[in-house]
This record gives C-alpha cells, sequence and structure tokens, in this order.
C-alpha cells in the first residue's frame, strides 16, 4: 500500500537567543492508510515538534532547514498557509494534549462542532446541528443535547476529550494527529477514549500519529513504533518485535524503566521491586548535543565507534536501529540492561520488625469541605432554610500503616486521596474521627503540633516546580529542617547538607544550585532529601513523580525506597498509577469517593477477589506489552461529583459493573474479608462469589 | 477544528521563559532597563532629576528667596534660563531647588508606604480568616475614596507641613501595595515549598520573610515605582492646592499656582514647573513599565 505521509529527512532548528538549536535532526517516516503510528519519546525528545512539522504548523521560532513532509504525494511544507487551510480539519485532524485550552471557552460545545461542519463541510447551521448531535452520540457521550448546550468548562475533561475527537472526526480526514490525548485523564477515562478512538477508525482507513510517552498505551494501541531521542529517530519498528525485542539502547531502557503491574505478583516481597535506574543521566538539551551517537552519554554499551554518528541500520523487515551495535545486541553477545546496583532486590534486612504500634492509624476520619455560595443563593437560603451544602472529601477512613511499610492510595482524581494525606500532613482541618502517629494521638493542623511532632511527619509534594523555593539554593532548603527542627547550628547542618546531597546521588555542589538550574527529577530529589532531612517516622508522598518522565521516574522511586529502608519510616504513597504503586508499596488502599473500597496486600493486588472498583481499576491499566491485555469490565460513566455521592448504600453502585440491584442502592455494604489473599473490601458479594466471577 | 487547537500547540513547545537570575541583581536590572529607548529614557530622566535634588544648591544660580527687583518678569535669557517671577526670583534656580522637597516627600513616603503595605498584605494574605477580612474591608473603604480628596480631609485634620504630608501618603498608599502583595500571597502560599516549611516548623516570621517576600518582590518593586510616580503628581498636587508645602519654599506645585494668576504676562514662570512635574512623572513611569518588563519577561 502507498503510504499515505511520508516523512524525508526532516530537519527542523529552533531560534533561541540569537543561535539556533537543532530539534529534530535527519528523521524520516512513513504511515500506511489504516495504521497507527506510535511516535515515543521523553520530553525534549521532539516528537511534538514533529508532529506539528507533519501538519506544517511550525511556530515562528522553528525553521524547516531540510526535508520533504509528503501527504498523499504533497509536499505539505511548500503548501501556502490558504492551501492548509483545505487540509488542516479536512484532510489532517488533531486532537490535542488538553481539551480545556483548546475549546473556546465563551461559546457553547454544540456551536463550536456546528462551525467545523460549517466550514468544512458546507451544511447550513440546521443540518450541521442534526449532525453534531449524531457525532455526539457516536462519541458515547451521554445526553447529547445537554452536552451540546453546555459551555466546555461545564463538562469534565473526559467529556471535553470526546467532543474534541467527535469534531476531529467530523470531517473524516485521512490523518488523525493525537498529540498525548490521554495524558491529563483518569485511567479509566483513558481506557474509554482509547476504545473509543479504535472503535470509530475501524474501517474507515485512517491513518493514526499517536504522539505519546505513555509505553503501555502503544503497545495496546499502536502497529508500529518509532522511538525519539534527543530530535533523532532511534528506532523503529512493528509494535510486537520492538517490545520484544528492543535492538536499540535507549528503547532497552525506556522498557525497563516502566513499572508494571505485575511487579506485585507474588513472589515479590513488597520491596526492592523498582529496577533501579533504566537509563543513567538525563537527555542533552538542544544545543549541548553530542556529535556522534546522540545516546553516548547514557548508554552502557558505548564504545570508540560511537564517537561517529551512527545511520539508521536496517534491522529487520520493517525495523530499524540507529546504533552500532545493533547486531551484538540482536545477537545477545551486548547486554544494553545497567547491572543491578548491589543492595536493590535483597530482602531488606534492617527495616525494623513491625512493633506493636502502628506507625499512622486513622479511625473513620472525616473531612469536608463547604461549597461557597453566591451571596443571593446564600441570602435565598436564610428563607428557605437549606442548610449548605457539604463536600465529603474524606467520609470514615480507617486505615493503619506499620513502621517500616509502604501503603498505596490509589484512586481516580476526585477520590480524596490527596486531601487524606493532607489531613494526615496536618494541612487540612478534619472534622471527625481520629489519627494517631506511633500510638499518640496526632493533632490535626499543624499549629496544634510539636516541633517533635512536625519532625516524625513529612511530606513530599506533587510538582517539583513548587516543591522548592525558586529564590533559595538547594544547600539552604536543605539546611532549614535540621536546624528548626534538629536544632543544628549553620556548620554542623551545612556538613549534613552534603551527606543528604549524597543519599540522593547528587553532587555536592549542587548545594550553591538555584532551583531554576535543575532538572525536574533532581528538583524531586531534593524535595526527598528534605522530606528525609530530619529523620521522619512517617512521610507522605503525593504522585512524587507523576510529572516525571518514565526513565527519570524509576531512578526516583528507587531513591525513594531507599532513603525509606535507611530510616525505616513509613511512607504513604500516593498515586494514580496502579502500576508504580504495585511496585512500590507493601499494602494497597483503594480510595472511591472519599471512602476505602479495598485494602489488600500488594502480592494479591492482581488476584481475585478484586473489588469490582479495583478490578476495573486494573483492566484499565494499558499493560506494557503488546497482547497482553487481560479483557476486562469497562466503567461506563466517569466519576461523579463528590457532590452527588449516593447518601445510602455503596458509593460505587452508579457505575458498578457487578451492580447486584436494590441491595446496592439501600443497604451500606460490609467489610469482607478473604483469608486467602489477606484483603479487605467494602462490597456485597462474598469473596468466593467474587472470585468465581473474576476468574473465569 | 478550530484554530484554538493549534495555539495549544505552538505554547506547548515555546521555550519556557526563565526569569534571569542575572536581572535581580541591581547592575543586571539597570542593564535591562537600557536595552529599551523608553525605559532608558525614563532612567536617565529620573537620574538626572535626583543628580539635580542632592547637587541643586551647588548648582542653583541664585537662591530660593532671592529677589532681584530689577529683573522681574524677565523672560528666559542667558542670565535667567528660566526667566524670573514677578517678585523677581529666577524661576530656574527655583525650579532646581525645589526637586529635593518633592523627590524627598514623595520617596520616603513611598517607601513608608511600601514598607507598611508589604508587610499588611503579607500578614493579611498568609493568614486569612478574620483579619484579612477587617483588613480589606478597611481598605477598601478607603479606597472608595479619591485619593486627593482623603489627602485633603487628612491635611484639613492635621495642618500642612512635612510630616503630615508623608502620613497622607502612607495612608493613601499603603492599601494599594498591600493589595498587590496580599494577592501574590494568595497564589504562593499553596505551593510546595510553603508548606514544606510550614511542616517543617519554620516561625511566621521565615515563612513570611525567607520563603514568602522573595516571590513578591518583582510585583513590589514595579509597583513601589509606580506609586512613586503617582507621589510625586500628589505632593505637587498639594502644593497647587495649597495644602501642600508652604511658601515661600520653591515647591514645583506651589509654583504653578502662584504663577497661575500672572500666566497671562510671564508664563515661563508656570510652564517651568509644570513641565519639570510632567518631565518627572513620566520619566518615572516609563522607568516602571522597563522594571516590568524585565521582571515579568525575562
Amino acid at each position: 500500500m502507498a503510504p499515505l505521509l511520508q516523512v524525508e529527512d526532516l530537519t527542523v532548528t529552533y531560534r533561541q537567543s540569537g543561535s539556533r538549536v537543532l530539534a529534530l535532526r535527519e528523521v524520516s517516516l512513513h504511515l500506511e492508510p489504516g495504521h497507527i503510528l506510535g511516535l515515543v519519546g521523553e520530553s525534549g525528545s521532539g516528537k511534538t515538534t514533529l508532529a506539528m512539522t507533519v501538519m506544517n504548523h511550525l511556530p515562528p521560532e522553528g525553521q524547516v532547514q531540510r526535508g520533504r513532509v509528503l501527504f498523499d504525494g504533497a509536499d505539505l511544507l511548500q503548501m501556502p498557509a490558504a492551501g492548509m487551510r483545505q487540509v488542516w480539519g479536512a484532510q489532517i485532524a488533531l486532537v490535542p494534549q488538553d481539551p480545556l485550552s483548546a475549546l473556546n471557552p465563551s461559546l457553547r460545545v454544540g456551536e463550536q462542532v456546528d462551525e467545523t461542519l460549517c466550514h468544512h463541510l458546507g451544511l447550513d447551521r440546521r443540518q450541521a446541528r442534526q449532525r453534531t448531535l449524531e457525532l455526539l452520540q457516536s462519541v458515547h457521550l451521554p445526553d447529547p443535547g445537554r452536552v451540546a448546550e453546555s459551555y466546555p468548562h461545564q463538562i469534565s475533561g473526559g467529556m471535553q476529550q470526546r467532543v474534541l475527537i467527535a469534531m476531529a472526526l467530523s470531517t473524516s480526514p485521512r490523518l488523525l494527529v493525537l498529540d498525548e490525548p490521554t495524558t491529563s485523564l483518569d485511567v479509566t477515562t483513558q481506557a474509554s477514549i482509547l476504545d473509543l478512538i479504535r472503535e470509530l477508525i475501524q474501517g474507515r482507513q485512517t491513518a493514526v500519529l499517536y504522539v505519546t510517552h505513555n509505553l503501555g498505551v502503544v503497545a495496546q494501541f499502536c502497529d508500529h513504533v518509532a522511538v525519539l531521542y534527543a530530535g533523532e529517530l532511534v528506532e523503529s519498528a512493528p509494535v510486537v518485535e520492538l517490545f520484544g525485542r528492543p535492538l536499540h539502547p535507549y528503547t532497552r531502557g525506556l522498557l525497563d524503566s516502566v513499572p508494571r503491574l505485575e511487579a506485585a505478583a507474588p513472589g515479590g516481597n513488597g520491596r526492592g521491586k523498582i529496577h533501579p535506574a533504566g537509563i543513567q543521566g538525563q537527555i542533552p538539551p538542544p544545543g549541548a548535543r553530542p556529535s556522534g551517537c546522540v545516546f553516548i552519554d547514557r548508554c552502557p554499551l558505548a564504545i570508540e565507534i560511537c564517537r561517529t554518528r551512527p545511520p539508521l541500520y536496517p534491522s529487520g523487515p520493517g525495523r530499524s536501529s540507529r546504533c552500532h551495535r545493533w547486531e551484538e545486541i540482536a545477537a545477545g553477545t551486548a547486554d544494553p540492561r545497567q547491572p543491578a546496583a548491589g543492595s536493590s532486590g535483597q530482602p531488606a534486612a534492617d527495616v525494623p520488625q513491625p512493633r506493636s504500634q502502628p506507625a499512622l492509624a486513622l479511625r473513620d476520619l472525616q473531612v469536608r469541605f463547604k461549597v461557597r455560595r453566591s451571596l443571593l443563593r446564600s441570602l435565598l437560603a436564610l428563607f428557605t432554610r437549606r442548610p449548605a451544602q457539604t463536600l465529603r472529601a474524606v467520609d470514615g477512613v480507617d486505615l493503619r500503616v506499620r513502621p517500616g511499610e509502604t501503603l498505596g492510595l490509589v484512586g481516580e482524581s476526585g477520590s480524596g486521596k490527596t486531601t487524606l494525606a493532607r489531613a494526615v500532613a496536618g494541612l487540612q482541618a478534619t472534622h471527625g474521627g481520629e489519627m494517631q502517629l506511633g500510638g499518640a494521638p496526632l493533632p490535626p493542623g499543624l499549629e496544634r503540633r510539636g516541633l517533635e511532632t512536625l519532625r516524625r511527619v513529612q511530606m513530599v509534594f506533587q510538582n517539583p516546580d513548587e516543591a522548592l523555593n525558586p529564590y533559595m539554593s538547594v544547600g539552604a532548603s536543605l539546611r532549614r529542617p535540621l536546624q528548626t527542627l534538629l536544632k543544628m547550628k549553620p556548620v554542623e547542618a551545612a556538613g549534613r547538607v552534603r551527606a543528604l546531597l549524597q543519599a540522593v546521588r547528587l553532587p555536592p555542589e549542587y548545594a550553591d544550585r538555584m532551583p531554576s538550574q535543575l532538572s525536574g527529577g533532581e528538583k524531586q530529589r531534593v524535595a526527598i532529601a528534605r522530606a528525609f532531612a530530619a529523620g521522619p517516622e512517617l512521610v507522605l508522598a503525593d504522585e512524587p513523580v507523576s510529572a516525571l518522565d518514565v526513565s527519570v521516574q524509576a531512578a526516583v522511586l528507587d531513591l525513594l525506597e531507599r532513603l525509606q529502608q535507611e530510616h525505616g519510616s513509613a511512607l504513604l504513597f500516593i498515586s494514580h498509577d496502579l502500576a508504580v504503586v504495585a511496585a512500590l508499596a507493601g499494602l494497597v488502599a483503594v480510595m472511591y469517593l472519599g471512602r476505602l473500597m479495598e485494602v489488600t496486600p500488594a502480592e494479591g493486588l492482581l488476584q481475585p477477589p478484586h473489588h469490582p472498583y479495583t478490578e476495573a481499576l486494573l483492566a484499565a491499566v494499558p499493560r506494557p506489552d503488546p497482547g497482553e491485555q487481560p479483557q476486562g469490565v469497562r466503567l461506563r460513566d466517569e466519576i461523579p461529583s463528590p457532590l452527588d455521592v449516593p447518601v445510602r448504600g455503596c458509593p460505587f453502585h452508579t457505575r458498578c459493573p457487578r451492580f447486584l440491584g436494590p441491595v446496592c442502592v439501600e443497604q451500606t455494604p460490609p467489610w469482607q474479608v478473604d483469608p486467602a489473599t489477606g484483603k479487605r473490601y467494602f462490597c456485597h458479594i462474598p469473596p468466593e462469589e467474587l472470585r468465581g466471577v473474576q476468574s473465569s | 477544528m478550530t484554530a484554538a487547537d493549534f495555539r495549544t500547540l505552538e505554547q506547548g513547545q515555546a521555550p519556557a521563559a526563565q526569569p534571569a537570575a542575572a536581572q535581580r541583581t541591581p547592575l543586571g536590572l539597570l542593564r535591562a532597563l537600557f536595552s529599551r529607548p523608553a525605559s532608558a529614557a525614563g532612567t536617565v530622566i529620573f537620574l538626572l532629576f535626583l543628580t539635580l535634588a542632592l547637587l541643586g544648591p551647588l548648582l542653583a544660580p541664585y537662591g530660593a528667596n532671592e529677589q532681584i527687583a530689577a529683573d522681574a518678569r524677565q523672560p528666559p535669557s542667558a542670565a535667567h534660563p528660566f526667566g524670573t517671577d514677578t517678585l523677581g526670583r529666577d524661576v530656574f534656580s527655583r525650579v532646581l531647588l525645589g526637586a529635593r522637597d518633592i523627590l524627598s516627600l514623595a520617596g520616603f513616603g513611598t517607601l513608608l508606604a511600601v514598607l507598611s503595605g508589604t508587610s499588611l498584605g503579607l500578614l493579611s494574605g498568609y493568614l486569612g480568616g478574620w483579619f484579612d477580612e477587617l483588613l480589606m474591608r478597611f481598605f477598601d473603604s478607603l479606597l472608595a475614596m479619591p485619593a486627593l480628596l482623603l489627602a485633603l480631609m487628612l491635611l484639613g485634620a492635621a495642618g500642612p507641613s512635612r510630616g503630615s504630608i508623608l502620613i497622607v501618603i502612607v495612608i493613601v498608599y499603603t492599601p494599594i501595595v498591600a493589595r498587590v502583595v496580599r494577592s501574590v500571597v494568595l497564589s504562593v502560599k499553596s505551593r510546595g515549598f510553603v508548606e514544606a516549611a510550614r511542616m517543617q516548623g519554620e516561625s511566621l516570621g521565615a515563612i513570611l520573610f525567607l520563603e514568602i517576600l522573595p516571590s513578591v518582590l518583582p510585583a513590589l518593586a514595579v509597583e513601589a515605582a509606580l506609586r512613586f510616580s503617582y507621589a510625586i503628581f500628589l505632593v505637587a498636587s498639594l502644593g497647587f492646592l495649597g495644602v501642600g508645602v508652604q511658601p515661600p519654599n520653591p515647591d514645583w506645585g506651589l509654583m504653578v499656582k502662584e504663577a497661575r494668576s500672572s500666566v497671562a504676562q510671564v508664563p515661563w514662570a508656570m510652564y517651568f514647573p509644570a513641565g519639570a512635574i510632567a518631565v518627572l512623572v513620566v520619566g518615572v513611569n516609563l522607568m516602571a513599565d522597563g522594571i516590568r518588563r524585565a521582571w515579568t519577561e525575562g
């Protein structure tokens, strides 16, 4: 079949403060109708630049130095803007990463879809609206009429993305460019969006260029994968072969960095399951790239010949690798796997034995938010005597974490997991229940905690860019807790700072650096060092790696685990990524709408019986191995607004794939205990029965 | 597909503007100011007036109240570059000598207003609750009145003197500075590093001044420069209305007021001090804009 899209020898530069830096170098690829090409790379690899160049829509600072983009035989780069306007939308459609900023906030959703139809298909208003409603129906939006009349901010992120998909496909384009369309969505929403795209393009011969950093999604969704690194195409192969037998050391490293759900399988002892840094170091910034092989600085196989730039060797039918040593890798005589560092994988002998007192105990913890009302509504409420609405963010949570243990807390966004951690941290007031730290009451609210209590509970925050004071050097940021919590003298503290930096594998010179000179992973390392500086007994980590690239994630998680073991601290680890939790935690708690649904030892996470919610979450995680995706249940809708939590019965009954009937609506489920796996879950269905349905 | 789709792609790729650390040093800021013609002009004007204020007594050919009866009502000439007024005083010397009064009153007034506004804004934004609510409502009531009216009322009660002019500037500008500071504090206080500091048992002072204040400084510097230009205008207006600096001091506003009645005969006695006010205010405004660009656009 003749390729629909052919990128030939594409070289793109960016103007940056006077000089030109290389963003893409001699990239070639092709895409046939009906195929899905995954474009994989970490931030800075040039994948978005490539997608934009394919659409002939580079920002003004970008310039194509060489190469062609042939779409159906015509070079798009030579096409004038007026010509491109006939191509954009009609021939090539885009689904962007952030749905909210792609929709016009001041126009109703329906009007925006109408506009596309009127412009490209020449329909009149009435016909367009008719078609819009059909399109919204086709992307499985409940109540298309209501959605069409809503403004973008009134519908959820998943629904916004569905609208954009409907818009992109409305003109039956021949090429669909998807730029990380699910990155900002929950795993359950991501699964249903991917299902939807697959369904819609089937039989239409639409070619898809899928830009992502998520290897799980690539494995499940794409036919062919192109791996970009530092602006160069380093490997290209059919998806099964790429995942089965990568022929470039970078691809191997990337695959090894991905946390896998299976890490939780029985046999693991809940520790040392994180593969230490699949790839050392970090991607060189544009302008400082090596002249030979771009990966040379981080490659475990680098030898003398790698100082010359490798060509793209054809390494098999339909695949190629930009590595001088691909034949050795293929033959198995050169192993790009990094030698595992010493202590990892060893059973943690120095972990303190479980003492009688849990490090953290929560009993019936409640956190509520008052919903703000407008002045008018408050006045009306005075007359109607309607009580102010409250949102139960955390609703009666019981939880125990033993010293030295890692508890992974998972759930979709809006499930209340961050609020729970903030309540324990003292950053959020509580409205009932009890918290205990090492057996003694833990007062809610920081003002009521003494220095000693403060020392014992520390936190690692989600956003690395906000975790460190931008106007304070790394050394000063690390000295502060030592001086305030441990009452160290400045000189003594300065000495400890060096040890702290060493513990997170940063050179001592970093003490004088400002946060703006650090990469995201380095910032998060400093934040981890700061949290452990005063020897806490409990560390709360709120999505500490969700903002980092996958090769950096592994290294940061590895560090977090090591420091935790060294200090024997308990760790409450929050993540929306089940695989990360499975790799790190000994105990996993699943939260939904402010309540716990299931608490399970990590070894038992993958084994039935599952709470139906856990079952759906597990089925939604894209496995980073083609063909290994379990066919499981899908959640129909999205997480309801916490204001619409069912008052009686099971909070999950509105979405439950194992819904029984009135009993789920009317009666609060009991906590079931499964003796075989040691898990507890909140459901009417007893373990044996649940195991029966879920094993088949 | 709408154009908005493409815009997101662009923004995703545009190299992030890093606030250059060099621009936070005085020399770096000066370099940034001189990189644009408008802000360079403003800076030159401000520095020129500052020099004149410092060296005025050395440069002025005559005393402020020195009357040369024979030379009264002279148009500008080599002997009297700005001419003389109805009483035979040298306008050039009076404009020169007046620079010190207006710059020092406006300067110190702004400084005090910035200090009190910053402290109250930091506290109010960080603590929140009833303290914030009370203070902000009080400031709202002050801001509801035009600055000049408020100043007139206060000066009417306190009587005109340099001290009371200073107090007026502080009272008029503290709420405005506090609001600007508070808005930055609100956006900074929920960031990880501030919460981390709270969890590390940092004192209130350390959190406000070590953790939060540095993030407020860029906005504060811009606001201070802007307030300074308005303070110059306010001092001149008060002088013109007769409740500011009192005669026979060579205040620019006062000079405009005194020369107003005889503008047909000695227009220069009014136009030169009025021009001085205008040039200084425009200059300081251009400089404030330059600081804003240097610190917010990187």
